[in-house]
């Protein structure tokens, strides 16, 4: 006698029914998986340009993401699921990779140092509405968007300008002398063209007592920037004001000293010139140029913690404006996961904008988001590169250390 | 502006332009006799910086003493490359060359990415911030050595060409493929040493241009379009046409930047092959072909 075989999972129409039903209520409820309660850790994709001709600076931001999260555990806040994604230092790369953080399950995303990325990242951001805390990017465009889940804890390019403007007032009084004559040389990306703009408008509101002689817009990704100091050297000004990132800061520094080149002053208005990959690579020549940055209080309580874990993990590189504003996005971020009491992007959107943080780092009373989403509180420091290392010179409240001026000639330093 | 300012930055116009004129001159020296366009040009040229830059840090070893080391590894690296997987696509579509190369040269920057990272590397020098002063003229001394090198490679590689028999052979080779074949000629094998040739000149003018600019794993890119203006602009297949736009594209760079603004650099160089495009096709130095 043969015995009919019997499946143990026969699939009748009633088990397909119960099956697709079930899947269909799971597919139902997935969008609202988002807004899951709280336990884990707060998924946080961190957009930075880690390669690709900002790759330096973008990797600089990151070890301010390397000694978050003990920090933030030490301040009572719980600790962050970092996911990384690499902008390239391209826009088109940096829209990708923030959908794809957002698609793998980020709740919030922080980045993405430059201004065309950031732009880029804020407009996925809004449209997922997934709340993003811009640790920095300076075109003002981003926070005028009125777009509800982007938040800047960086001064937007003008106020960069006007602070800038007010500290070299304030070093040119401590020295006694100010130049007469500058060259304006800036990269021509989206940052530059902003901060461009900006100074160009306000050299003569701020009654700056020099005149920008010449300007030279330059690519930031230049492979030569020998004609450009030609030009600038050509104008003998008595100071040259510039605008850059770190590889052209180097790039300048090399050619000046090549074409026996050394202005009263170099003042900057952007990264590059403060950065530890500058004072690696040019050594004494590093020496001199004063930057005009969102900045650290050396005099706040939080400034030695941050510095003393980045001097562990990272013997010497010393604290500077990448690592200071990515580590306080992420305190952001920690804060309003603390207060929102969950990850629905909402409510965290709700909480970043009731954000009050004074135990932070950054020069100013502490972190605030106007309607905008914009931080208008934080403030300019000037700092200078002095023996390999950067002092600030104002504003008054954060300064400890005189100006040097005028900077050592490149020539006597050999 | 100063009459001295012109000079200064059509000096250094020229000694740049001299570096890019060896490394399109691999190009056309490729073009010219196998007649396929190596889209990994940059890329090749990538390895011989890395290959500088890394003997340089891990060994001090200069630049200009690294030249004919540097570029006898590019040859070989060349010959095997034409050898194992070009001459296989010589009678393909050249579609099909075409992917194959921009293949190659997308394996080529992503292993050096991995290898090296992305962060820019330089070779500094003793002579790295150093310039000479000859009246007005202020010259980089890293370019006037690299110039030099360049020139004197040129030179050798002119001779070879012209003098030896193995050269005459390759010539013969660009000149007529079936007639070559029919007096006997082992085409294939010429084929590679030519390409080897080629890479060779990149690994040169890879290793020179470490003593001008910094490199990173992605700069290769720039520098293949880069030798494929000069080249069409001195006439795809001529040395020294490779040579004549390597200068004429560096000195216009350089006057452009001073003259109008530096960002339209480039532009300028483009407006140049446009120009030689529209009124000599073939080239400053290229033949029209029949």
């Amino acid at each position: 006698m043969t015995r009919k075989f019997q499946p143990t999972f026969a699939i009748t129409r009633r088990t397909f029914a119960a099956g697709a039903g079930a899947t269909a209520f799971a597919a139902g409820i997935g969008p609202f998986n988002i807004a899951r309660a709280r336990g884990g850790a707060l998924k946080v994709g961190v957009l930075l340009p880690r390669s690709g001709y900002e790759a330096g600076i973008g990797q600089d931001c990151q070890r301010g993401v390397a000694i978050a999260n003990p920090i933030l555990k030490s301040l009572g806040y719980s600790e962050l699921a970092i996911m990384n994604g690499d902008t390239e230092s391209n826009v088109g790369t940096a829209r990708a990779r923030a959908e794809q953080l957002i698609s793998d399950g980020a709740q919030l995303l922080v980045g993405a140092f430059d201004s065309g990325e950031t732009t880029a990242i804020a407009q996925v951001a809004e449209q997922k509405g997934i709340p993003l805390v811009i640790n920095i990017a300076a075109a003002p465009a981003i926070t005028e968007q009125g777009y509800k889940f982007v938040f800047r804890n960086f001064p937007k390019a003008p106020t960069i300008v006007g602070d800038a403007f007010a500290n070299q007032k304030e070093v040119f009084a401590t020295v006694g002398k100010a130049p007469r004559t500058v060259v304006f040389m800036h990269v021509n990306d989206t940052f530059g063209t902003a901060m461009a703009k900006g100074i160009n408008a306000m050299v003569p509101k701020f009654k700056m007592p020099y005149k920008i002689v010449e300007e030279i817009a330059y690519d930031p990704a230049a492979r030569d920037l020998s004609v450009e100091v030609a030009k600038a050297k050509a104008k003998n000004p008595d100071a040259l004001l510039v605008v850059s990132r770190l590889n052209d800061a180097i790039l300048l520094t090399r050619e000046m000293v090549k074409q026996r080149f050394t202005p009263q002053a170099i003042l900057s208005m952007g990264p590059g010139w403060y950065d530890d990959q500058y004072f690696k690579a040019l050594g004494k020549l590093s020496d001199g140029p004063i930057s005009f940055v969102p900045w650290y209080d050396p005099h706040k309580k939080l400034t030695p913690v941050l510095q003393a874990a980045l001097a562990k993990a990272y013997p010497g590189v010393q604290l500077n404006t990448n690592h200071i504003f990515t580590f306080e996005a992420l305190l952001v971020a920690a804060d309003a996961y603390k207060r929102a009491g969950s990850t629905d992007p909402k409510a965290l959107a709700a909480a970043i904008r009731t954000t009050n943080i004074t135990n932070n780092v950054s020069i100013g009373p502490g972190i605030s988001f106007n309607a905008k989403g914009q931080n208008d509180k934080v403030k300019d420091g000037a700092i200078q590169n002095r023996g390999g290392k950067d002092v600030i010179l104002a504003p008054k409240q954060a300064a400890n250390a005189k100006p040097e001026w005028p900077m050592r000639s490149y020539r006597s330093r050999s | 502006m100063p009459l001295d300012v012109y000079l200064n930055v059509a000096v250094g116009g020229v000694l740049t332009g001299l570096v890019y004129g060896l490394m399109a001159l691999g190009l056309s020296v490729i073009f010219g006799v196998v007649r396929v366009v190596n889209f990994a040009h940059g890329e090749m040229m990538t390895i011989a910086m890395f290959i500088a830059v890394v003997a340089f840090s891990a060994f001090h070893i200069d630049p200009l003493i690294l030249l004919v080391p540097s570029a006898a590894v590019l040859f070989v690296f060349g010959y095997s490359l034409q050898a194992a997987l070009i001459n296989p696509f010589i009678t393909r579509p050249e579609h099909a060359q075409f992917l194959l190369l921009l293949a190659v040269a997308i394996i080529i920057s992503n292993a050096l990415l991995i290898v090296f990272g992305p962060d820019a590397r330089s070779v500094q020098t003793a002579y790295a911030l150093a310039s000479f002063q000859l009246g007005p003229l202020i010259i980089d001394a890293s370019k006037l050595y690299a110039a030099a090198a360049a020139v004197v490679f040129t030179a050798a590689l002119f001779a070879f060409f012209r003098f030896t028999l193995v050269g005459t052979a390759i010539r013969a080779c660009a000149d007529n493929y079936t007639g070559a074949q029919v007096v006997g000629l082992d085409v294939k094998r010429l084929y590679a040493l030519t390409f080897g040739l080629g890479a060779a000149c990149v690994g040169a003018a890879g290793t020179m241009l470490t003593l001008v600019v910094d490199t990173t794993p992605l700069v290769g890119p720039s520098y293949t379009l880069l030798a494929f203006v000069i080249v069409i602009t001195g006439g795809l297949g001529s040395l020294p046409g490779a040579l004549l736009g390597g200068v004429l594209i560096g000195l216009t760079e350089a006057l452009a930047g001073l003259t109008f603004t530096p960002s339209l650099k480039s532009m300028f160089a483009f407006a140049v092959l446009v120009l030689v495009l529209l009124f000599r096709p073939q080239g400053l130095l290229g033949r029209r072909s029949a």
